[in-house]
């Protein structure tokens, strides 16, 4: 028999255990100058899976998933309170330069935003040119990444062309292609398919797939089918909370809230 | 059975009178047309003039009192040295001055005090950089109507105006792009260096050549300083005494012989050429790092 949870205060039924979380945010709270965006964030981000967050436009999502690597500080008049563990460590304690943090979480974008001043190529290693790393077997590397985000065989003879020529599809596998060369932990996807054509996306969930168990992924989409298609686990975000925490099939088939329920039919959102 | 449209008995009036569309477009083209006219008139004027006395000798040529044995030798030379000693005092500062406002300083009061001070400056008469330069360079720091002293002044003038054009190419890069280098894990200095340079370069170059082109015909700052009218020699150091194309030309013009107006003439042609060939210059250089950037 399923259990109400209707009015209860409980929300995370994703039965994550926390040796198996890589992140876990705790009472985490964001603003854009006085505007609170997320109030009061706890969730576990379970290794090696992918994760969805959903919920209608302004609900905070995209905020969340820019603190678990310190993007959202880049924004003037954002601040933030509560805590972020990654792999234990609070990377919001003093001591922690969030250089180092966005090393081990990756991110990739809404829009595709591969760097137009550079060829395909050196926009696969920008970022060990960004971190002032000097390489060694940078053709391995640039063949090994761009083969993960499965772009090589649309690419591999135009290597030198700027990456500006490519579809923006293409674009988006080569920024994550940009995004794996860093060997991140971690790979933040906000939005990356809504500004790609269908067959496009596909490719993309296609390549999620076969990331998954190698990284954590933690998606952002305001498209509930992809959610379900993708992800292990998914996130109901709402007015800056999270709603309902729990297994996709489960939140999709069986949502313990009648508000989640109410997003998911699209009787709002 | 095939339906004819004769345009008698249209359905929809797709037909538009739209008169006042015409109209802009006409004053736009007077508008375009009228100043680049006299500015035509000018150059073919001034060319009639001088191109008879164009010649080697009239470049290899010290001043002189006979009209038709004075070139323009000192002021050439000196000009290329103010301008490119100019450049490299005031480009470096600009640059880097614009990179501190834009990607590092904190938006407070100060800044905005900075701010409006700068764009203020961008419109100071000329002039008053000369009594600047003057009290400052001249007398103060005792560097005297030097070659130096004309620099700096120069760069004083240009500072704003490369400080505010290099600003607003570096604020038209994308945020997105600078996301994206931090979220691979870059520090800002990267960011600012391999990011946002590479691609405000352009932008900041077309503001370098607006600003030398006009450093190249300033003459009121450099006369308030003291330059030189009449200089048989070419500078030997930073701390020569020096004369520059458009004092030159000031000087030849106030002369009552007429053969002094027709070098007149011939320096302002060389002048403009000087100019175009340091435009075309930056231009070709810009479109080299654009094509480079791709």
């Amino acid at each position: 028999m399923k259990e109400d949870h209707r009015d209860s205060l409980e929300f995370d039924f994703s039965g994550i255990r926390p040796e198996e979380a890589i992140i876990s945010t705790k009472d985490l709270h964001a603003w854009f100058h006085n505007n609170l965006v997320l109030k009061g964030i706890s969730l576990s981000i379970a290794r090696g899976k992918v994760t969805a967050i959903i919920g209608p436009s302004g609900c905070g999502k995209s905020t969340f998933i820019r603190t678990l690597n310190r993007m959202h500080e880049l924004v003037p008049g954002a601040r933030l309170r509560g805590h972020v563990f990654f792999d234990g460590q609070d990377i919001y304690s003093p001591g922690v330069n969030p250089i180092m943090v966005r090393r081990k979480i990756g991110m990739v974008f809404q829009k595709p935003n591969p760097f137009p001043m550079m060829s395909i190529k050196q926009n696969v290693v920008s970022g060990f040119l960004l971190q002032g790393i000097r390489t060694d077997q940078i053709d391995e590397k640039v063949e090994y990444y761009l083969r993960l985000a499965a772009l090589w065989d649309e690419v591999k003879d135009d290597l030198g062309k700027p990456a500006s020529s490519l579809s923006g599809g293409q674009q988006q596998r080569l920024c994550i292609a940009r995004a794996l060369a860093i060997e991140p932990s971690v790979l933040l996807m906000d939005e990356p398919c809504s500004a790609l054509d269908p067959i496009a996306t596909a490719k993309i969930e296609d390549l999620i797939h076969s990331l998954r168990g190698r990284y954590t992924i933690v998606i952002v989409t305001h498209n509930m089918q992809q959610a379900a298609r993708v992800a292990d686990y998914t996130a109901f975000f709402y007015l800056g909370k999270v709603i309902e925490y729990n297994r996709t099939e489960i939140l999709f088939k069986n949502p313990a809230k009648s508000h989640t329920e109410d997003y998911i039919t699209g009787r709002f959102g | 059975m095939e339906e004819k449209n004769d345009g008698k008995n249209r359905l929809v009036d797709f037909s538009m009178n739209n008169g006042s569309e015409k109209a802009f477009k006409a004053i736009g083209i007077v508008s375009l047309i009228l100043p680049l006219s006299f500015l035509f008139i000018l150059i073919i004027d001034t060319a009639a003039d001088g191109i008879p006395r164009l010649n080697w000798n009239f470049l290899t040529s010290f001043p002189s009192r006979f009209p038709e044995k004075a070139g323009i030798l000192s002021a050439l030379v000196g000009s290329i040295y103010l301008i490119g000693l100019t450049a490299f005092i005031a480009i470096p500062l600009g640059i880097g001055a614009a990179i501190y406002l834009e990607e590092y300083a904190r938006n407070n009061w100060f800044t905005s005090l900075i701010e409006i001070n700068i764009s203020n400056l961008a419109g100071v008469p000329s002039i008053i950089y000369g009594l600047l330069g003057l009290g400052l360079f001249v007398r103060f720091m005792g560097l005297g109507r030097s070659l130096i002293a004309g620099a700096l002044t120069l760069s004083l003038l240009l500072l704003p105006m490369i400080i505010m054009a290099a600003r607003e190419s570096l604020k038209m890069v994308p945020l997105e792009l600078r996301e994206a280098a931090y979220a691979l894990g870059a520090d800002k200095w990267m960011v600012i260096r391999k990011v946002v340079l590479p691609l405000g370069l352009p932008g900041i170059l077309t503001g370098i050549i607006l600003s030398m082109a006009r450093a190249i015909g300033e003459t009121a700052p450099l006369i308030t300083i003291g330059a030189l009218t009449y200089v048989a020699f070419l500078p030997k150091s930073l701390t020569s005494p020096f004369t520059a194309l458009p004092i030159q030309i000031f000087n030849w013009i106030s002369r009552p012989q007429k053969g002094f107006h027709v070098n007149a003439a011939a320096g302002i042609l060389v002048l403009l050429t000087v100019m175009l060939l340091m435009n075309a210059l930056a231009i070709w250089l810009r479109m080299r790092l654009q094509k480079r950037n791709i």
